[in-house]
Parts: C-alpha cells; structure tokens; sequence
C-alpha cells in the first residue's frame, strides 16, 4: 500500500482513539463540556459505538498487508455505520419511534447520545480517503488516489451541506402543514393560478411568478452578457483610456449590498426622485412609477450583475491566443470576419457561462425584487414570504423551490448542449507571440454605445450610495453631516480607555472574520471542483455537476431554513456557531469558483497536465505546479467574488445569525426597513471601502497570471486594473 | 501558491481570534426593531445583572425559525412583533404556559390575548390599524387631507394608495379582517374592489407602504398608525398619520415563553420584568409609540390619541384562525387581486 494510504490508516485510528468523539452541542464547544472523551472511552458504555471502534484496527491490518479490496469494505462499513447509528439515536433517543421496540429490548432503556465531535470528523474523513486509496489501489480513476478522494470528499460535503438540507424542505411540499404525507396538496400547489398563470398577456392581472421569474432571467442573463463582453472587449481589445475606471466601476456593484442599488435608483428615478422631479419641473414630463416593477428590478440586477459577466469575460479573452487571430488575418480575413470565425468561437464558452451565472444570480435574487418589485412577483421573494408571510405555507415555499430548480436544472443543460464537446484550448504548451487584431469598427462602436451611458449610470448610482450616508437625508437636505457615521462607527473614550461605541462595529467585525475565513476555503473548494469536472473522466460527471450547482440556484431563504431544520439536532449540529455561517458562504458561492474555474480551464491545453504527468508528477504535484499558476485569474476571480458575496449576502444568512455572530447585512436592512437610509448608507459606503481594500490585498497576495502574450496593437500594456483578470 | 497558504494562515489566525462564544443567561429572540430590541435587552441586563443574548428578526422570520427550531429550541424568550404569529405558535404547542404575577397589572387587551392562548403569550404593547399620508405630495396635488376608509376610493386618488399584499403580510390581513368586522364581509370586499382601482401596488412587506410614502413614492400608504409616526420621526419625513373615521383594528404585540427553552428560570424572570414599568417606559425612546400593556404606564405623547380612535371590537379567535384566514385571503386573491384596474 501506499505511504498516503497507510498514513489514513492511521489517523482513522487517531480519530477513535485521542480525539474527543462528541461536541456537546456545536463542534466548537467540544472541549468545554464533559462529554470531551475518545471514542475508545465512550464505547463501552454505548454498545452501538463498538463496530466503529473495531473498524479502524481492521484498517490497519489491511493497510499493511495490502489488501485493497478489504480496506474498501471496511472503509464503507465504517461510514455507513457512522450515518446509520448518528440518524438513528440524536439527544432524544431513537429519531423513528418505531425502531424503539424493535431494537430498544436489546439496548435496554433509550438511548441518546449528542452531536459528533472533531473525532468523529477525521473518522469520516479518514475512512472516505481509505476508500478511495482502496479503490484506486484496484485501478479506479487510473489508480490516482487524490483525484478519486477529491471526488469522494467533495461528493460527501456537497451531500452533506448541499442535498440534505435542501431534501430536508423540498420533502414538504408533499406534506401538509402538519408534517403529514399529502400528495394531493402538491399537485394542487402546483398547478396553483399564482405560478403558472397568463393573465397578463391578455392585459388583466397578473402572470404567475414562475412565468415572471423565468422571463426576467432570460432578459437579464442576455443582457448582462452582453454588457459584460463589451466591457470586456473595451477593456483588453481597444485603447480606450478609460480601461482602469472601467475595471474600477464595473467590480464596485458586487461590493455592494444589495438593497442599497435599488435604493440609489428610487432617490433617483421613484416618483419623488431627483431626476423625475427635475424633468418634471423643467419639461413637465409627468411624474410615474415606472421604476416598480419589472423594469426598475431589470435594471438594478443588470447593474449587479453585469460586473460578474465582465469578470468571466475579461478571463476568457485574455486567454484567447492572438496568434491564432493573427493567422486568420495573414489568411486575408477582415476583421469582422476574425471576430466571427476565431474571435467569437473561442470565447463561446465565456459566454455561456456568463449567461449562466446571470440566469441563475437573477433567479435566486432576492434584494432587489423586494425593493423594487411592486407587484411584480418572483419566485425568489414568493418563496420568501410563504415560509415568514401571513399565510405560513412551507409546502408552498417547497414548491416554488422544486419549479426554481427545475428551471436551473434546464439553463444547465441548455448550456451544456451550447457550449457542447468542442475544443476551446488556446493555452498551450508553446509560446505564442501573437498581437490581437484590432476590433471591427461595427462591433467597437456598438461597445462604446453600450458601455459609456452604462458607465455613467453606475457613476452617479455609486455617488448617491457613498455619499448618501454623509448627508442629512438623501434626496432633500444634503447639509453634509458625520451623525449617521458616528452613529453606526463611533469611537468614545471612557473611564476604560478608547473603546468602540457605535452600534456597528460588532456585526461588522463578525463579517469581516467570517467571510476572511471563508473566502480561501470557498475559492479552494470551487477551484478543486472546477479541475476534476473540466479534466477528469468518471461517471456521474454531470449528475456531480448539477449537484455543485443547486446550492447556487436555490434562494438563499430556503438554504437558511434548510440550514436550521437540518443542523439544528445532531448528529451534525452547527446552529448558533460562526462555523454554519462560513460554511453556508461556502457552498453557496462556490459554483463561482466553479464556472471560473472551467472556463479558463477549457482554453488550457491538456498537453500541459498530460507533459507534466509522463515527467512523472502525479496529479496531485501537477495541479499544484502546472493548473495553479494558469489559473490564477480564476484563482483572484473565485477569491474576490466568494470575500464578497459573504460580505454582502443577506438571505441566505438571515435566519443563521446569532446574538454572538451579527452580520453587516442583516444590519443594514434593519435601518433601511426603519427608514435610517443615512446610517445604512453610511455603512454600506465603509463596507465597500474596505471591500476595495481588501480586494487589492488579494490581488497583490496572489499575483498575477503570467502568460506571455504581447499587447494588442491598439495601445500599449495596460496595467491589469482592479477586476481581477 | 506560497502566498495563497499564507493568506489560509493568516485567516486561520483570524478564525481562533473569533472569541468562543460565551453562554448567555437568557436568549431573546427579538420581533421589533433592532434599536428598540437592543435597548430593551440592554436595561434588563443592567437593572438584573441577567446577561441576555437577543437576535432580532421580524415576526414571520421568527415564528419560522421557532418552529424549524423546535426539536432543540435555542431560543427563551420572544418578544415583540405582530400577535398572530405568537397565537399560531401557542396553538402548534412551541411555547409554554405562564401565569406571570404582572397579569393583574395589564391593560384589559393583553389579558385578553393571554386567556386566548391559554396563557402562552401576553400583550406588551398595542398599536392602531390607519394609514399615512405625504403631506407635499398632497399639497402637490391640491387635494384634501383625507379622514376616513372611504375618502381613499376617491377617483383622485386613482394610482396614490399602496397596500401590502395580506397573502405575504400580517398588515395587510389586519385590514382586510377590519374591514370585514366593521361592514360585514360584502360590503367589504366592495370596498377593497374598488379601492383596487386606486391601489398602485401590493408590496410584499407590511412596512413598506409607509416608507413608500415618507419618500413621495405614494401619496398614501396603509400601515399601523405607529410605524407611520416612526417613519415621519426618525426619517424625517413630511407623513401625517391618519386614524379612519369609520373605525379600525388593531394588533397586540405579544411576548412568549418557548418550550423546551433552557434557561426557564431566567427567561421568567425576564419575562416578569419586560411587563414591568422600568421595562415599558423607555419604549418610546427607541422609536416604538405603541400603547404599553402595563396600566402604570402613560401612553406616549408622540403616539396617536387613542381617545381619538374608534377601536372595532377585534375576534382574534375567529380571524386569527387558520381556516377563516385562509379563506378570506384566497377570497381576496381572487376576486380582488386578480381583477382587471
């Protein structure tokens, strides 16, 4: 057996003998309670612990003599007990009545037993990883026991964090309110008028909110995909002088928390906003609330999301090989002709997953609805309210859930038909000392029309968001003023010396640790998934690819419900730590990392991993020193956006907070819902600050890609802005 | 790479820097808004030396994460926040019996609520059912201040009032049972037809209408009378609150215990002291001009004059139950959301 293999094999054994197999109510209060003994301690006393302590010295016998097959049963029976035993018995007694007297007799009395602890943590671990050394041992995944680990281990925390929980509602909406099996309700919420209805095509009443969200996410994904490649084009393949604001503004509205958009666009375009009452004033154009609804919620998300699409396109055609554009050129192709043949074809991958993202991101969106949806219904806010709204309805809210996922589910596979099995590699292990062709006039004209205004908006958008919190009231008296950010960020000196007086700093600390913590883990996670998805083959790729995806595409309410029902009891039980809010961030934003993450790693060759393997680096060494380096803007994308977007989220985390963990988020949108716009925006201006900060910090921690590749012929090399590329 | 392992240490420093959580003595869970909640929790800890540790959410938000919760409650005491939510949850059996010894100190009101639940939640404070108006955009208008229920089916306020969606909204659902109450149920649904017409939007969230029309974005917005105070006092903002002439209900913003709680013994205590004076007078002071439940303590003078206010007789028993709730809201979804403006 391997050296790594018998390594396991030891730390499954640790994991029974010295660390404490039970925390007492969260993994973190472990060592402060009673109950911190060993597994081997604990066994006697509890009869169906006995199996997992004989486990692991099996596993050492079977590591040492090499017999891979016996160490994969052990290994499988080891976690198959540990799930069965840990569902079956939590602090009550048996979880199923009915198991009580089937088994109670041979017991004696009811057994409970807490949550699991660090021990029982490696003990899974160890026993994944020793099956997965077994099974490559055998010849699965080319005998390659980190590639077949890494799947199992991601496997099992995507099922963990991801499916359970998100099982645990969806199971509701085929029980009544009760927790009763009722079949019937769900055929009837189904087909319920308020979902799929039409009304609104023939001019009366409302659509359903599955017809409303399913169009407003086709429009925002397209037209964020286009905004976001002409950003991209204007930034890396013209000489434009703006390119460093460009990067600047563009990356500023996912710094943003997210109600405080919608906000700056109802000081400006609401009814009694400044422009509206500017054009009317001056050219009697009368006054309406165009904005409430479908068309201001476009809006707000296009500036939210566009940015994202940007961040995927400027990677992707950085990586585009010019010389490949140059050959085109010397064939005598024009250069709308290079754009449509070369150009285009090799960024088709970019696109669909900028399409993707904004599809997806509009669907799960839930600020902005709220703010400015009137009564323009979406499935994201819809859900929402059947679990906290008057009604109280959590089938309802599983059921909207399953139509939400399904048209995930679809965009998914519409993509992948898309993109299809072409080859879009142009990283290769040769040097390429081409020089991009200059855009077709058309196509350069079209992005400067589309992104100039676009620029504007966002310019005076921002000026509202960071200056609003400095003015005595937004909107109608713009004395400037420090109250709303010595309110939320006061520092007073009292009889203990200088301490922190205002009311923020407590959840902006919090916020500030766990989204530090959880961005490497996110980044990481996504990055790792995104290499065994675009460069190993196994079955069940796509099945494993869809289940990365659905913590992405379901709103982050129901992920904070899921949260609570699934971890609120053992055997996994996290509620009220920080740890169940870094890991609600994780797996949330990791498709992030993901779609970055394959997307530039389709462009690279797979001479490079295949060259760096027959020098005889095993893959583990190869993804280390050949996929990383290339994969840096990835690597600075997926970092960047998975800090913020855990700085930023709020319902995902809204029912996950705790006295002692108090995000920013949660925060803001309590001032705003007080009407205290100044101390929100005030808040939100120091957050997208440090934010600012912090994502310099990443950039100069990580580095930058270096491909060699000579500047395009339009302008000279421009300094790689802000964004990430 | 070497940098990318010194940022995962240097965040690892950063999580064992994030202190152990300490236990508290009693954990709040809080339904009103955070400035009142945080006040709240922090004079009781001053006056008993009891550390509390309180979250806050809305109402809705809570009564669900009590009930995803219930199995191992992490919560003691709830406090705050529309009465509905606290009697379904007393009628689901999530929180626990009580006779506090404060009882005989409360307003009639809150009594009332107690006995409803069998003594699993009690009143704290009371606040109106009305509206509020924007007082510029009136001017603008050069209409009338308007003074009852009916002035808002005017034709000149044809796209001016905002409501909030009863489906989504405890609000709204007030007003739609008010007006039930008040008229009898086809009469009211006349009214709440026609009073579509005008209607610009149901919003999701009972706040908003209020908000909405502290920024000019309505010119009336439907809310209970203190949310509407709160909006022109603490955002500053031209809104004037109107109590309907015709009548209106109300809602009795309840405090529970939570079975299965852990730390009892305090959260009684709190409990006790949250229907005390020291408790109930400093609400004002955080933005909240509700009605306090204990009869020692004066109403706020920023609230609205109660003495004003025609108060309908409100049956929490029969329009907080779920079956009369669930019908009256598909009513209203059918035949007066869906209609044609």
């Amino acid at each position: 057996m391997p050296i790594a293999a018998r390594g396991w094999a030891v730390a499954f054994a640790l994991a029974a003998l010295s660390l404490p197999w039970y925390g007492h109510d969260s993994l973190w209060d472990a060592a402060a309670s009673g109950e911190a003994l060993p597994l081997a301690a604990l066994a006697p006393g509890r009869p169906w612990l006995l199996p997992l302590l004989a486990l692991p010295a099996l596993a050492l016998a079977a590591a040492w003599t090499d017999r891979p097959r016996l160490l994969v049963g052990i290994a499988l029976a080891a976690l198959a007990w540990l799930c069965a035993e840990g569902f079956a018995i939590n602090h009550r007694g048996w979880t199923w009545s009915w198991i009580g007297p089937w088994i109670g007799a041979l017991v004696g009395g009811t057994p409970t037993q807490p949550a699991l602890g660090w021990g029982a943590v490696l003990y899974a671990l160890a026993a994944t990883m020793l099956a997965a050394a077994g099974l490559a041992r055998q010849g699965w995944c080319r005998g390659d026991m980190f590639v077949f680990g890494s799947i199992l281990l991601i496997l099992g925390a995507i099922l963990l964090f991801v499916f359970w929980p998100v099982m645990t509602v969806l199971i509701s909406a085929v029980r009544d309110n009760n927790g009763a099996f009722a079949p019937g309700q769900f055929l009837e919420k189904f087909t319920d008028r308020s979902i799929w209805g039409l009304e609104c095509l023939r001019g009366a009443g409302n659509c359903g909110a599955a017809w409303n969200t399913l169009a407003l996410a086709v429009l925002v994904g397209v037209l964020s995909t286009l905004l976001g490649l002409a950003f991209a084009l204007v930034a890396v393949r013209t000489g434009l002088p703006l390119k460093g604001p460009i990067r600047m503004l563009s990356l500023l509205p996912i710094i943003t928390p997210p109600f405080v958009i919608g906000l700056a666009l109802i000081i400006m375009f609401g009814r009694s906003g400044f422009v509206t009452i500017f054009l009317y004033e001056t050219f009697d154009i009368p006054r309406s609330r165009w904005l409430y609804g479908w068309t201001g919620v476009t809006i707000a998300q296009l500036l939210a999301f566009t940015p994202i699409a940007f961040l995927v396109m400027v990677g992707v055609l950085q990586s585009v090989a010019p010389s490949l554009e140059e050959a085109a050129g010397t064939l005598r192709a024009g250069r709308w002709r290079i754009f449509r043949t070369v150009t285009w074809p090799l960024i088709r991958p970019g696109v669909a997953n900028a399409f993707l993202i904004g599809f997806i991101e509009s669907m799960a969106d839930f600020g902005n609805p709220l703010m400015l949806g009137g009564s323009f219904n979406v499935l994201s806010t819809d859900i929402f309210f059947a679990v906290v709204g008057a009604a109280q309805d959590q089938g309802r809210a599983a059921v909207l859930g399953v139509v939400l996922l399904g048209f995930t589910m679809a965009a998914f596979t519409a993509q992948r038909l898309w993109v299809g099995t072409g080859s879009y590699t142009t990283v290769t292990g040769k040097g390429d000392g081409g020089v991009p062709p200059p855009l077709p006039l058309g196509l350069r004209a079209a992005c400067y029309t589309a992104v100039l205004p676009w620029l504007a908006l966002t310019v005076v958008v921002y000026a509202i968001v960071l200056g609003g919190g400095f003015v005595e009231t937004i909107g109608r008296d713009h004395t400037p003023t420090w109250d709303h950010f010595l309110i939320a960020f006061g520092i007073d000196r009292g009889v203990g010396g200088w301490f922190l007086s205002g009311s923020a700093w407590n959840s902006f600390i919090t916020t500030m640790q766990l989204s530090a913590i959880s961005m490497p883990l996110t980044a990481a996670l996504g990055l790792l998934t995104a290499w065994l998805l675009a460069r190993q083959e196994f079955r069940g790729r796509a099945a494993f690819e869809f289940l990365t995806m659905m913590s992405f595409a379901i709103p982050g309410t129901v992920i904070g419900v899921s949260y609570i029902l699934a971890f609120n009891t053992p055997p996994v039980e996290l509620t009220g730590t920080g740890m169940i809010l870094v890991i609600a961030f994780m797996f949330r934003n990791m498709p992030v990392g993901i779609r970055a993450g394959i997307a530039s790693l389709s462009q690279i060759d797979k001479s490079l991993d295949e060259a760096s393997l027959t020098l005889g680096a095993r893959s583990f060494r190869t993804f280390r020193l050949v996929i990383l380096p290339i994969l840096r803007p990835a690597i600075i994308a997926a970092m960047i956006y998975s800090f913020v977007r855990a700085v930023t989220s709020v319902s995902a985390v809204i029912f996950l907070t705790t006295a002692e963990y108090q995000l920013a988020t949660v925060y803001i949108v309590g001032r705003a819902e007080m009407s205290e716009y100044g101390v929100a925006l005030a808040y939100s201006a120091v957050l997208i600050a440090v934010m600012v900060l912090a994502l310099v910090a990443i950039r100069l921690l990580v580095g930058e890609q270096r491909i060699g590749r000579r500047a395009a012929n339009t302008g000279a090399t421009a300094p790689i802005g802000l964004a990430a590329s | 790479m070497r940098h990318a392992g010194t940022l995962l240490f240097a965040s690892m420093a950063f999580l064992s820097a994030a202190a152990l959580p300490a236990r508290a003595d009693v954990v709040v869970y809080c339904s009103a808004d955070e400035k009142m909640c945080r006040g709240l929790v922090t004079l009781f800890t001053k006056e008993t030396g009891i550390r509390a540790d309180m979250t806050r959410q809305s109402s809705g938000e809570t009564y669900a994460r009590i009930r995803a919760e219930k199995d191992n409650p992490r919560a003691d005491v709830w406090w705050g926040g529309t009465g509905d939510p606290h009697l379904q949850a007393a009628e689901e059996g999530l929180l626990a019996e009580y006779k506090s010894p404060m009882l005989p100190k409360l307003r009639d009101w809150a009594v009332k609520q107690a006995e409803r639940a069998a003594f699993q939640t009690v009143g704290v404070y009371m606040g109106a059912l009305g509206y509020g108006y924007n007082s510029e955009e009136l001017a603008r208008k050069k209409l009338a201040a308007p003074k009852c229920w009916a002035d808002l089916l005017k034709p000149e306020y044809k796209g001016e009032v905002q409501m909030a969606d009863p489906n989504s909204s405890g609000t709204a659902y007030t007003m739609l049972a008010t007006l039930v109450q008040l008229w009898g149920e086809e009469p009211a649904f006349d009214y709440l037809k026609k009073l579509h017409r005008n209607i610009n939007d149901y919003t999701k969230s009972g706040a908003a209408p209020a908000q909405a029309a502290g920024k000019g974005e309505t010119l009336v917005g439907v809310a209970f009378q203190h949310d509407v105070v709160m909006v022109a006092l603490t955002g500053k903002r031209p809104l004037v609150t109107v109590s309907p002439c015709e009548g209106t209900g109300f809602e009795v913003g309840s405090m529970s215990l939570i079975k299965g709680g852990r730390n009892a013994a305090d959260a009684r205590r709190f409990y006790d002291w949250a229907l005390g004076i020291s408790a109930q007078v400093i609400m004002p002071e955080f933005g909240s001009f509700q009605v306090p439940s204990n009869s020692d303590v004066p109403v706020p003078k920023e609230a609205p004059d109660l003495s004003s206010i025609k108060l309908i007789d409100y049956d929490f028993a029969r329009y907080g139950s779920s079956a009369e709730r669930r019908r009256l809201l598909a009513r209203w979804t059918n035949e007066v959301k869906g209609a044609a403006r």
